[in-house]
């Protein structure tokens, strides 16, 4: 069985963005930029199902300009086998980026795909269900643990209420969430063994799709500020402060 | 352009985040119709009617939208958005596992947890983990957008009398099933629509020691919540991680103990109006957003706090 692994090349969960001063977008000049934590996950399964010997191949695929090569490398010293590039000029929307994965799933057809659940940067949480509608794919989403059988999978969801599970006829689209493992690191001579490995880069072009965008970003300003507000001595000013001062009580 | 707002129900009993979506398509403006999909749902249905400002109620009552699949309720929303020019639910999972499919059968962009409506095409949402907000403008034809519903009023449950329709189209797929579920039973409010919070962190050590937050919970009828580090370890189950990637939560009162104050968890709860952070170690970044802080060992705190109130 094949597992397709979509990545994609995020800012660091660490760094705390800024908005630039003209507010067109934030500033991501010379800010540490890494693999989408989600994605990470979401390699992790991947390559864990392959040392089960459920799966026999692992490729990851992401999309955007010449960086995100990084991010796959990166993929690839977790253990992915082999990944692809789709050249594009700067990052497509949500929609562009499934229909392109929908390029790549018809050329590869594989039997799972995998997706981190959201992206941190834009939060959006949609690719995944994207794709699944325009593969007629069925859907896992959120998934905390999942199940392979004959045919099919079971995905352990983490909803609102707690959690839900839902079997899956194969192929299908699973989203990952943060308790479905712990991903590794990558070993020095991983790392060293990624530079070896296939790489191949296609454009959507070629892959026939058009990555317009129907959004326009029109600002980016910073959240309203918190400020820092005082330190209380113990519970009894505690108590009072917010019966008398904030009135919450 | 009439809007068409997806309700989030258990099929019994409608969530308060309908009511809250309600108000941003109060927002965009026009004519509003509420689907409201399940099995066994009239009495969500006839809850719904009675709201503020609702033209017209579509209820799509049958088996195969009892577990609100999305690649029924999907297809489902996909087919009735043609006649209209918005479709919003709230930024719930359920929310976020159907909407991107109605977006994609549709052609069109998803705008995802909107925090405000500048005008019909245009609205606010936070990026990254809410250290920016985007103001962004929808070229789409219909779109389709979640909401999140901490940032806006719910309209008024009564007063409303609107018509309830049925819907007959019944979409069912063979590739994917309800396998089962294990739903947490609580006593206490909801975590997204309590008016006070109490969550706990990676400080509370253990799962039992909850119990001590519990106790100051019941006092102020709060609900419980936890950092994710805190669900991670196992302490408490994945419902209650407040933050970027769990809930998001707003109530007039927030309590952060043993809790450090990540990003990752501001982003989830910053907007609450006031916010108290008890933590030892006085470096902790919780204490820079917290309105009252106090430095002190939470397992000297929650006995006192519990008999103080
Ligand atoms: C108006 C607007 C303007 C924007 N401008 C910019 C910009 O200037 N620069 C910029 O960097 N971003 C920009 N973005 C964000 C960019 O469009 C997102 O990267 C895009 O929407 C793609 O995925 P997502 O983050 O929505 O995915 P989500 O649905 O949040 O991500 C889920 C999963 O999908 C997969 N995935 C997502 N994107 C990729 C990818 N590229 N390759 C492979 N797998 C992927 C991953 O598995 C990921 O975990 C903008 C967004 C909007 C709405
Ligand atoms: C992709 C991604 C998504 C994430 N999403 C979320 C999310 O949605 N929500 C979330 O919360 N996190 C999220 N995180 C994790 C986040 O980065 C932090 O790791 C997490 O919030 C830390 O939890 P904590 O504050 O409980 O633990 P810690 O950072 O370990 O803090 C524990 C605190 O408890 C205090 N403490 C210890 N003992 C006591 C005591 N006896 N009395 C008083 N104080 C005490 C300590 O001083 C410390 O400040 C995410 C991370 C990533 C990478």
């Amino acid at each position: 069985m094949k597992i397709l692994v979509a990545v994609k090349r995020v800012i660091d969960y660490n760094v705390k963005v800024r908005v630039k001063a003209d507010q067109s977008d934030v500033d991501l000049a010379n800010v540490k930029m890494a693999l989408n934590p989600f994605c990470e996950i979401a390699v992790e399964e991947a390559v864990r199902l392959k040392e089960k010997g459920i799966a026999d191949e692992v490729v990851v695929v992401s999309i955007g300009p010449k960086a995100v090569q990084e991010q796959l490398r990166t993929a690839l010293a977790l253990g992915a086998d082999r990944a692809i590039q789709v050249e594009t000029d700067d990052m497509p929307d949500s929609l562009a980026v499934a229909k392109i994965l929908k390029g790549v799933v018809e050329k590869e057809e594989p039997q799972l795909v995998i997706l981190g659940k959201q992206a941190i940067d834009s939060d959006n949480n949609q690719t995944g269900q994207m794709l699944g509608a325009l593969t007629g794919m069925p859907q896992g989403t959120f998934a905390s643990k999942i199940d392979m059988a004959d045919g099919s999978v079971n995905v352990t969801r983490e909803v609102d209420g707690g959690l839900q599970t839902v079997k899956l006829q194969l192929p299908a689209i699973v989203t990952t969430d943060l308790r479905l493992n712990e991903p590794r690191y990558a070993s020095l001579p991983n790392i060293m063994k990624a530079k070896r490995k296939p790489l191949d880069v296609t454009t959507a072009d070629e892959l026939g799709v058009n990555v317009a965008r129907t959004v326009k970003l029109l600002k980016v300003e910073p959240p309203a500020e918190r400020s820092a507000g005082v330190k209380v001595a113990d519970v009894a000013e505690l108590v009072d402060k917010l019966k008398n001062e904030a009135k919450v009580l | 352009m009439s809007i068409l707002v997806i309700a989030e129900h258990d099929n019994k009993e409608l969530s308060p985040a309908t009511l809250k979506t309600l108000a941003a398509a109060q927002a965009i403006g026009g004519d509003i119709d509420v689907l409201v999909a399940g099995e066994g749902c009239q009495a969500v249905a006839d809850e719904v009617a009675k709201a503020d400002g609702v033209s017209k109620v579509r209820l799509a009552d049958n088996a195969v939208y009892g577990h609100f699949l999305a690649e029924n309720l999907g297809t489902l929303v996909a087919e009735l958005a043609k006649d209209y020019g918005h479709i919003l639910a709230p930024a719930t999972t359920t929310g976020k596992n159907f909407m991107p499919r109605v977006a994609a059968l549709l052609d069109v962009a998803q705008v995802s947890d909107i925090i405000a409506v500048e005008s019909a095409d245009t609205f606010k949402r936070p990026i990254y983990a809410g250290n920016a907000i985007a103001t962004v403008q929808s070229e789409d034809a219909i779109k389709v957008i979640t909401v999140r519903a901490t940032a806006f009023d719910a309209v008024a449950a009564e007063g409303g009398n609107a018509s309830i329709e049925a819907v007959d189209t019944v979409i069912d797929n063979d590739k994917s099933e309800f396998v089962g579920e294990e739903l947490a039973e609580s006593e206490r409010p909801d975590l997204t629509a309590a008016r006070v919070v109490i969550s706990g962190g990676r400080g509370m050590q253990n799962g039992e020691n909850f119990h001590l937050l519990e106790k100051v919970a019941d006092k102020l009828g709060a609900a419980v919540g936890a950092s994710r580090a805190a669900v991670d370890a196992g302490f408490v189950p994945n419902d209650m991680q407040v933050g970027q990637t769990g809930k998001i939560v707003a109530p007039e009162l927030y309590i952060a103990v043993g809790i450090s104050g990540a990003i990752q968890h501001l982003a989830g709860m910053k907007d609450s109006k006031v916010i108290v952070a008890i933590n030892k170690d006085e470096e902790a970044p919780i204490f820079q957003v917290a309105d009252y802080g106090l430095v002190a060992d939470l397992f000297d705190v929650l006995p006192e706090l519990e008999q103080a109130l």
